[in-house]
């Protein structure tokens, strides 16, 4: 699993069939737990796939490989999309997606690295930047020629904490990091630009000192050939890639739709949402 | 009297000493600081390994963040700031990002309690035990002196997990006479003194405070058990549990709410033992500004104070 490229129309075909399934697992693994967050799991998951099957230095059957590339869901919350698409590749058994959030079960409402595949306990917001920084900085350390990336959510931009973060990331000229900001532009009490504004998320990270890339985050072709081209700039600055997502994409009913940030679908909303995705 | 109280040494410099003879041994470890590298000592440590110290600046929150993800790198990581900030502006961070997972983080802050002196009541730390200790897998020391410092910062070096260290801006006495003295037993309170009229338990700086103290009784024919309880978190219950004396008073440079008095008094409750607990301490109020003597003494934790409280006590009886 490393990048190949140029990629191949039927690769972008085959990636898009894995997307749809994972948001099949995703929407199910919600509904049968009866609680969780469809909406920011569904905008996520084309990122998330693009990293794991084509992008990512990983192996589900030597999960602690030493030169892999690390991913950490800083949007903790976007969880059954990771989840999904680590069973998908092997990491845990399948069976245990339809266990989500219940006592006892592997799979906890937010990341913990108490599940293979998982490389930080994340959730709470603004953590997981940090986080992927000290872990970059480890790789570093360690002389690695790995990736790290990290995934945030849009509104997870107004934790200061993301900023101390983003300031440290150029401060030690940390250019193994990617990552990516989930810009679905909807936060649990609505627009993003309602609630708290954001702005220009984009001059913002590079007023930190980040490269900056703006994508739409629902194109297979976009996300890798931007990963690739910030990868081939090795000029000691870290690199955010804003993607343009829609919150509950897949799901025409949960489209732009932000009481389905945090809510579950009911059994009547589960079965059509299914159906859309079969 | 086992112990005499010899010269003032700084804990904190017993800490930055000991990482840069850590740093020796340890390829793999790390130091960060929010650039207060030249208070908490770390500095010495940047001075010797500077491709393995990190100042992150005025970021607390990030510096544990960080920690955490050096820490996943297999590092074994020493995050230092003054007590408020590392465990209070960053105690989420600490909670989700480090001992949730179980990394091996170690938190060493200085400038804790009140004897942080004139900076007053935004820099005195006197709540850092309280929420360190309600922190699953976080473990929680008080080092008593210079010497016990050094035993105590490697004992954690060479354990993997979280620990948080807390120790004082001044320099103290120290209490024992060399690094092998003092060596450290993880869990286990150390009776520094027998005695059949009472026992006190100490943490920290107060231990000094206290010995001075049971001298004082002493002249009154007032014989105390003198415990130094470097370990908060896991309370040592044996030691508590076997003291014969029915008074205890537990002596710490923390709020009362949460901290040593508070552990003691768990032990007391749940094994329905008879004594009775005077926690000294700071009670339940915010600091204010001052030399570190003059507080001790306004805050009746001075040895004297301590002493005439006790006698006060036991009068009353």
């Amino acid at each position: 699993m490393s990048n190949t490229f140029p990629i191949k129309n039927t690769e972008i075909e085959e990636l898009e069939r894995i997307a749809k399934r994972i948001r099949y697992n995703i929407v199910k693994m919600i509904g049968l737990a009866k609680s969780g967050h469809p909406g920011g799991s569904l905008s996520a998951t084309d990122i998330i796939v693009a990293l794991y099957y084509k992008i990512m230095n990983h192996d589900p059957k030597n999960p602690n490989k030493k030169d892999r590339d690390i991913f950490v869901l800083s949007k903790g919350h976007a969880c059954p999309a990771l989840y999904a698409v680590l069973a998908e590749l092997g990491y845990f058994d399948k069976e245990e997606l339809w266990r989500l959030r219940k006592v006892g079960a592997l799979l906890q409402g937010h990341p913990s690295i108490s599940i293979p595949g998982v490389e930080a306990s994340t959730g709470s917001l603004g953590q997981g930047f940090s986080i992927a920084v000290g872990i970059a900085l480890g790789c570093r350390l360690d002389k690695l020629n790995n990736w790290v990336y990290v995934l945030l959510g849009d509104g997870e931009c107004q934790e200061g904490q993301v900023w101390e973060a983003a300031m440290a990331a150029h401060h030690y000229k940390l250019d193994n990091l990617i990552g990516f900001v989930d810009r679905n532009r909807l936060q649990i009490d609505g627009c993003t630009e309602d609630v708290m504004s954001l702005g220009d998320l984009k001059e913002k990270f590079r007023a930190f000192g980040w490269d900056v890339f703006e994508i739409d985050g629902h194109n297979f072709r976009e996300i890798i050939d931007t990963v690739n081209m910030a990868k081939s700039l090795k000029n000691g600055k870290p690199k955010m890639i804003i993607a343009n997502t829609v919150k509950g994409k897949g799901v025409s009913f949960m489209e732009g739709n932000v009481r389905f940030h945090g809510k579950a679908p009911n059994e009547e909303q589960l079965e059509r949402a299914l159906k859309e995705l079969s | 009297m086992r112990y005499k109280l010899g010269e003032k040494k700084g804990m904190r410099v017993a800490y930055g000493e000991t990482l840069v003879k850590l740093g020796k041994e340890l390829p793999n470890l790390v130091v960060l600081d929010a650039d207060l590298s030249g208070s908490t000592k770390t500095s010495m440590f940047a001075k010797a390994f500077p491709d393995r110290f990190f100042n992150v600046g005025i970021a607390e929150q990030n510096m544990m963040g960080m920690a955490a993800g050096l820490a996943i790198t297999g590092k074994i990581v020493f995050a230092s700031s003054f007590a408020m900030f590392a465990t209070g502006r960053a105690w989420e961070q600490i909670r989700n990002s480090i001992a949730y997972p179980n990394l091996d983080v170690k938190i060493v802050a200085t400038h804790s309690g009140i004897t942080v002196g004139e900076d007053g009541a935004t820099h005195q730390m006197t709540e850092d035990i309280a929420i360190m200790r309600c922190i699953p897998n976080m473990r929680v020391i008080s080092p008593t002196d210079y010497y016990e410092t050094k035993s105590i910062i490697e004992w954690c070096a060479k354990n993997e997990g979280p620990v948080y260290v807390r120790m004082p801006r001044r320099d103290t006495e120290t209490v024992f006479s060399s690094e092998e003295d003092a060596k450290f037993q993880f869990g286990k309170g150390r009776i520094l003194e027998d005695g059949s009229d009472l026992t006190i338990v100490a943490t920290g700086e107060m231990v000094p405070e206290a010995i001075k103290a049971l001298e004082l009784l002493k002249e009154e024919g007032i014989e105390a058990q003198l415990i130094a309880m470097a370990t908060i978190k896991p309370i040592d219950e044996d030691i508590i549990v076997n003291s014969t004396n029915d008074l205890i008073v537990s002596i710490e440079d923390h709020n009362i709410v949460g901290g040593l008095g508070s552990a003691i008094g768990e032990v007391i409750a749940e094994h329905g033992l008879n004594k009775r607990l005077l926690r000294m301490g700071i009670r339940d109020v915010f600091g204010i500004s001052g030399s570190a003597t003059d507080l001790l003494r306004y805050y009746g934790l001075d040895g004297e104070s301590i002493y005439r409280r006790i006698l006060e006590e036991i009068k009353n009886k």
